[in-house]
């Protein structure tokens, strides 16, 4: 079956240089763009701080519950008294260091978000694939979905006292009801058309799911889970701050009984900072993940 | 050698329930092995739910289809398919698109990309195995589309309008590009078009249908040698025929489309 090729004649790749200038230049760009970004950042930040310690300098604020921020952020070095195990010490036990309440709190955030992916996912393409098991288990997801994952901490204190397993169930519940029913949903949404592509190639059922569906449904459920990553963050810091005592959320519920509103303070802004660089983050695994969706514009 | 046989198929969509439409009456068609036949009716006839049928990704609501003499329940790699929209899958290369099929099969990756990229060459494609769906030009989608579906060396493609969506020139160079890969080949090819030139410069035998509800009109064979010159006087002669044909049927489809879109207006 030798043919000539009567096409060579169009869409060569030819222009070489002048493509790679392009890509170049677009490299420029993007690099121009994140420096814009940043540049705006601090400059925002710079402006919050200012106002706050001039406030502060000028007396115009009670300091004793609104220390500005050189204060607080310079409880950082002070790190002995994390380590008095007087301070709380009934409560928070010695793990009360800075770096020590953001691991304990990142642990339990991606300890529930993996289990939370991996079941709602598996759970999600069971309930598409064998029918039965989908009517009997996708109505009281659909109930239990809407039940926010704060209000099940008591619970999960009552199941498993205190320490990292009932954060990490709380996670596990924030994700699981609503990324089971997205992965029931796209899974429905899958475009025929490539569904029919794989079954004229002679694609099995287990092959369609495997080359096919798993593949076009995985961009939207990353999308979905970032969005309920940050009701999970949300609701570990509570759960921290209730009862499991440990983690970022402890270290600021601590600081108010202790009135150490210094201590509260860092303990907010590292709130704030690990959240921002999870989504930062997030944000990127999403461009990778995402790309041929970004590009065909689904 | 791949035959086709479609038996007083009808088919109706919407069975029982108030949109109930009957898109294709009792077709009866013979598809010889190693022969061209192209599809042309207006559209909304039911060429792409015919095609389908043949595919095996539908099922008539009464009558048969048989290929090779055994009734077709399902989709069969034996039947290469071709679809009216681009239909690679956005999140794999172009050389993984075109081997998908034998990855269904479990090639090994080697032989697999070995033979995929002598189809690529084949559809002029072969600086461009690694790149991605969206990098391409729609012309160059379809070829690919199409090499995919020669990977597997079926005898029997089924192509749905696939080169509706070109401009002029690339949809000329397709076509001829087409009869190159079947001329010799003695692939049996099913080719369906609203595009009457398209029609006439490819088929060596072909069907109009009717407007809604698909029946078959007339069948016309194409005795011309190839290539064909679009501008002599036999292309013409089967042009005007086939606009005779035709300009009948779509009047009749556009006042169906009407009266339907009253229908629906007196119902709002
Ligand atoms: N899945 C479906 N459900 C209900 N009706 C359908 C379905 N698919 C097609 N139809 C109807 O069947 C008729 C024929 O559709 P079909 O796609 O086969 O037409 P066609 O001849 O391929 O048209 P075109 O040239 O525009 O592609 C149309 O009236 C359409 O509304
Ligand atoms: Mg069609």
């Amino acid at each position: 079956m030798k043919t000539q090729i009567p096409l060579a004649a169009i869409d060569q790749p030819d222009l070489h240089s002048q493509a790679k200038r392009r890509r170049k230049n677009s490299r420029v760009k993007t690099l121009k763009h994140y420096g814009e970004k940043l540049g705006w950042l601090v400059a925002s930040l710079t402006t919050f701080v200012l106002i706050w310690e001039s406030l502060a300098f000028f007396n115009l604020i009670d300091t004793a519950i609104l220390p500005p921020p050189h204060q607080f952020l310079g409880e950082v070095t002070n790190q002995e008294q994390f380590f008095d195990r007087q301070l709380g010490a009934t409560r928070v036990g010695g793990n009360f260091v800075a770096l020590t309440a953001i691991s304990a709190t990142l642990k339990r955030v991606f300890a529930g978000i993996f289990f939370g992916f991996i079941a709602a996912f598996s759970c999600g393409l069971f309930a598409s694939y064998f029918r039965l098991f989908g009517k009997l288990t996708l109505p009281t997801i659909t109930l239990l979905a809407p039940i926010s994952a704060t209000a099940w901490i008591p619970l999960a204190i009552l199941l498993f006292g205190v320490g990292d397993s009932p954060a990490i169930f709380i996670v596990f519940i924030g994700i699981f009801f609503s990324l089971t029913l997205a992965t029931v949903d796209c899974i429905k949404n899958v475009d025929q058309l490539y569904i029919n592509t794989g079954l004229v190639l002679g694609a099995s059922r287990w092959q369609i799911m495997r080359f096919i569906v798993v593949p076009a449904i995985i961009p939207s459920l990353f999308v979905v889970l970032r969005i309920n990553f940050f009701a999970a963050w949300a609701s570990v810091l509570a759960a921290e701050m209730v009862g499991v005592n440990t983690g970022l959320g402890a270290m600021v519920m601590v600081a108010r009984q202790m009135f150490n509103v210094k201590l509260m303070f860092l303990g907010m802004t590292l709130i704030g900072l690990v959240g921002y660089t999870i989504d930062v983050c997030f944000a990127q695994v999403q461009n990778r993940v995402l790309w041929w969706k970004a590009a065909t514009k689904i | 050698m791949g035959e086709i046989l479609v038996r007083d198929v009808s088919k109706v969509w919407g069975i029982d329930t108030p949109e109930e439409v009957l898109t294709l009456d009792r077709v009866n068609l013979t598809v010889r092995p190693g022969e061209f036949l192209v599809i042309i009716g207006p559209s909304g006839c039911g060429k792409s739910t015919l095609l389908n049928m043949m595919a095996g990704l539908d099922t008539p609501t009464s009558g048969l289809v048989l290929h090779n003499g055994q009734t077709v329940v399902g989709p069969s790699p034996e039947r290469s398919m071709i679809f009216q929209q681009p239909s690679l899958l956005p999140w794999q290369s172009l050389i993984d698109n075109v081997a998908f099929g034998l990855t269904l099969k479990g090639m090994g990756r080697r032989e697999r990309y070995q033979r995929a990229q002598e189809f690529l060459s084949q559809v002029g494609l072969q600086g461009f195995a690694r790149k991605y769906p969206h990098q391409l030009s729609g012309g160059m989608q379809q070829r690919a589309s199409i090499a995919r579906a020669l990977c597997l060396g079926t005898d029997i493609l089924l192509m749905d309008e696939p080169f509706a969506a070109l401009d002029v020139q690339t949809r000329f160079k397709m076509q001829e590009f087409l009869l190159d890969i079947w001329k010799g080949s003695g692939k049996t090819v099913v080719f369906v078009t609203h595009h009457i030139d398209e029609a006439i410069f490819l088929a060596d035998r072909v069907v109009i249908l009717t407007s809604r509800p698909g029946r078959i009109l007339d069948t016309v064979d194409i005795d011309m040698s190839r290539p064909r010159d679009v501008a002599s006087s036999s292309f013409d002669h089967h042009r005007s025929l086939f606009i005779d044909h035709l300009r009948s049927e779509v009047t009749k489809a556009f006042e169906q489309q009407e009266l339907v879109e009253m229908f629906d207006t007196s119902i709002k």
